[in-house]
């Protein structure tokens, strides 16, 4: 098939996923930390608030466009497409599944495998501060102007720890192209325990892993790490001027930001598309059961409705559920849907992680911040470096 | 298609280059700055130089004019004034500017040996594995020579940050 026609439906698809996960993303996020503080989250509209992502989407389209007068309208305008634009484009060297068969076509579930993939998506992540930094200063406001000055400050510094983190598994893997990265994690120790990197001997990469998480919280401008946009000192941060769909290409963003994060720590660290244990034990049945558990449980709760509703909503959950259960079972479903079952339920497990922490940790203080990343992380990251260095270097000889 | 991506973001340079100089601004001027080296890197990509295009973008577009645009608007600099200019330099300095120019290329032009026309995609050894290896066997010495001047700029910024203080 066409090359041109091929990567337009691949890309196509990529964005539709991308933008449909950006969505649920707040939506799981705001449910997710609703039940963390004994709260029931967002309920009204749809099912078990299913559709309130959409109704955001329709709320911030229209709100009104606010143009605050003391703006410099040239960067305030560039400030959002520039955060918004880095953000989705790191997701194109993200492989999601291995070379597939579809309909007699042979293809790799990823968009282009650079052999610089790990730099390329350093390099978006390094470019994508220059949003965040212009729209503070674009501002014009002593709280944006802040907020923009701590992002760029706190993203150089935590970029020197994240990359000497990814520097670790690359020593072990011995490539940049996140394919190939992903193919060097496929055997298994023993036949069952995977030769994912933070499991590879002589020195597991659980320290990279570690660090790598820490920084990438800072450089998503996450919880506690989330300084530039301090709510009780900064009213908003570098986003206090913005309305509207400015607003939310930020908010994009940083979503954006925070999934292709998970993706990178999945595929460096936890073995990308691989199962936990090789599919001779059983690892290609675990999506069925999990569907299958999930549609019985909600049957269960549809049959003892806890509210009214749920005599309705729940039996459409668990035949959606017991659906997808069987279409795991089909063979051909099963060659394309299995490596991406497991590539999406170990992001969507660092995503969780990200909600959890979100929901438990208070922020730092802003010296706190930087003292953490300059005298705890980034020795601590050449340290392991060093070590994993001379662990290659004598397996080698 | 290499070529019309050639012309494209070597345009795309040119222009920020001149943006670079005429802006007023040194947000603007360092933006510019942030264009002309991010199609320096498209470049170095579409001659084949793969990691080099890499570490413009990391190094240089990314960490570098950070840092600059972090200093600018941490000294909240303005726009700069058009300084008062004579009548010779009105009259004469676009004219000398271009002179300047054409006999200083004629001169590099006479003065380099003639070398091949570039052809795209000629060159395949631009993957990190082999810039690795000519790195670390061909160019050791100036290699870790760079890394100790770069340790002097260091600690040399450090001395001159501190006496500051004092």
């Amino acid at each position: 098939m066409n090359f041109l026609l091929l990567s337009l439906i691949k890309a196509g698809i990529v964005a539709g996923v991308l933008l449909t996960t950006l969505a649920y993303l707040q939506w799981i996020e705001r449910k997710v930390i609703a039940h963390i503080q004994l709260r029931v989250g967002p309920r009204r509209v749809g099912p078990h608030g299913l559709l309130q992502p959409l109704a955001d989407v329709i709320k911030l389209l229209t709100k009104e466009d606010m143009l605050p007068s003391h703006v410099n309208k040239f960067f305030y305008f560039l400030a959002p497409f520039i955060a918004v634009m880095f953000a989705l484009i790191s997701i194109s060297v993200v492989p999601f599944g291995p070379e597939i068969n579809v309909f007699g076509i042979q293809t790799y579930m990823q968009l282009t495998d650079l052999n610089i993939g790990v730099l390329f998506i350093l390099g978006m992540s390094g470019m994508g501060v220059y949003g965040i930094a212009l729209a503070g200063w674009a501002s014009n406001n002593k709280y944006s102007l802040m907020g923009g000055l701590r992002s760029s400050a706190q993203m150089i510094s935590y970029e020197l720890p994240m990359a000497m983190a990814i520097a670790a598994p690359l020593l072990i893997l011995n490539s940049l192209s996140f394919r190939e990265v992903v193919n060097g994690q496929g055997a298994y120790y023993f036949g069952f325990i995977p030769n994912w990197s933070i499991f590879h001997g002589p020195f597991p990469q659980i320290f990279s892993f570690i660090i790598f998480l820490i920084a990438a919280f800072a450089e998503t401008n996450r919880v506690p790490f989330d300084l530039p946009e301090a709510e009780n000192e900064l009213v908003a941060g570098f986003h206090t001027e913005y309305s509207s769909m400015k607003f939310a290409s930020f908010f994009m963003a940083e979503y954006a930001n925070m999934i292709t994060v998970s993706c990178v720590a999945t595929l460096l660290f936890l073995g990308g598309w691989h199962p936990p244990f090789p599919a001779e034990y059983g690892s290609k049945f675990i999506p069925t059961i999990i569907f299958a558990i999930g549609g019985l449980t909600c049957f269960y709760h549809a049959a003892n409705p806890a509210r009214r509703l749920d005599k309705f909503t729940l039996p459409v959950f668990g035949v959606v559920f017991l659906v997808i259960a069987a279409v795991f079972m089909l063979p051909i479903a099963g060659k394309i849907l299995l490596p991406f079952f497991w590539f999406a339920s170990k992001v969507g497990a660092i995503l969780f992680l990200y909600i959890w922490v979100r929901g438990t940790l208070p922020r730092f203080r802003y010296d706190q911040l930087m003292r953490f990343a300059w005298t705890v992380l980034f020795p601590v990251a050449i340290i392991n470096l060093f070590v994993t260095g001379l662990a290659v270097a004598l397996e080698s000889r | 298609m290499d070529a019309l991506l050639f012309l494209i973001f070597a345009g795309i340079a040119v222009i920020c280059a001149v943006s670079l100089v005429l802006q007023r601004h040194p947000i603007s001027s360092a933006l510019s700055l942030v264009g002309v080296m991010a199609s320096l890197a498209a470049l170095y990509l579409l001659l084949g130089g793969e990691f080099i295009a890499a570490a413009q973008l990391v190094v240089y577009a990314g960490a570098i004019m950070v840092l600059f645009i972090f200093v600018i608007m941490l000294l909240n600099a303005g726009t700069e004034k058009k300084i008062v200019k004579g009548p010779m330099v009105r009259f004469f300095a676009l004219p000398l500017l271009v002179i300047l120019l054409g006999i200083l290329g004629y001169v590099v032009q006479s003065l380099l040996p003639v070398s091949d026309p570039v052809n795209f995609g000629s060159f395949t050894h631009g993957a990190p594995a082999d810039v690795g290896r000519v790195l670390f066997r061909n160019y050791l010495l100036p290699f870790e020579i760079t890394s100790v001047l770069i340790l002097i700029a260091i600690i040399g910024a450090i001395v001159l940050a501190r006496k500051e203080i004092e």
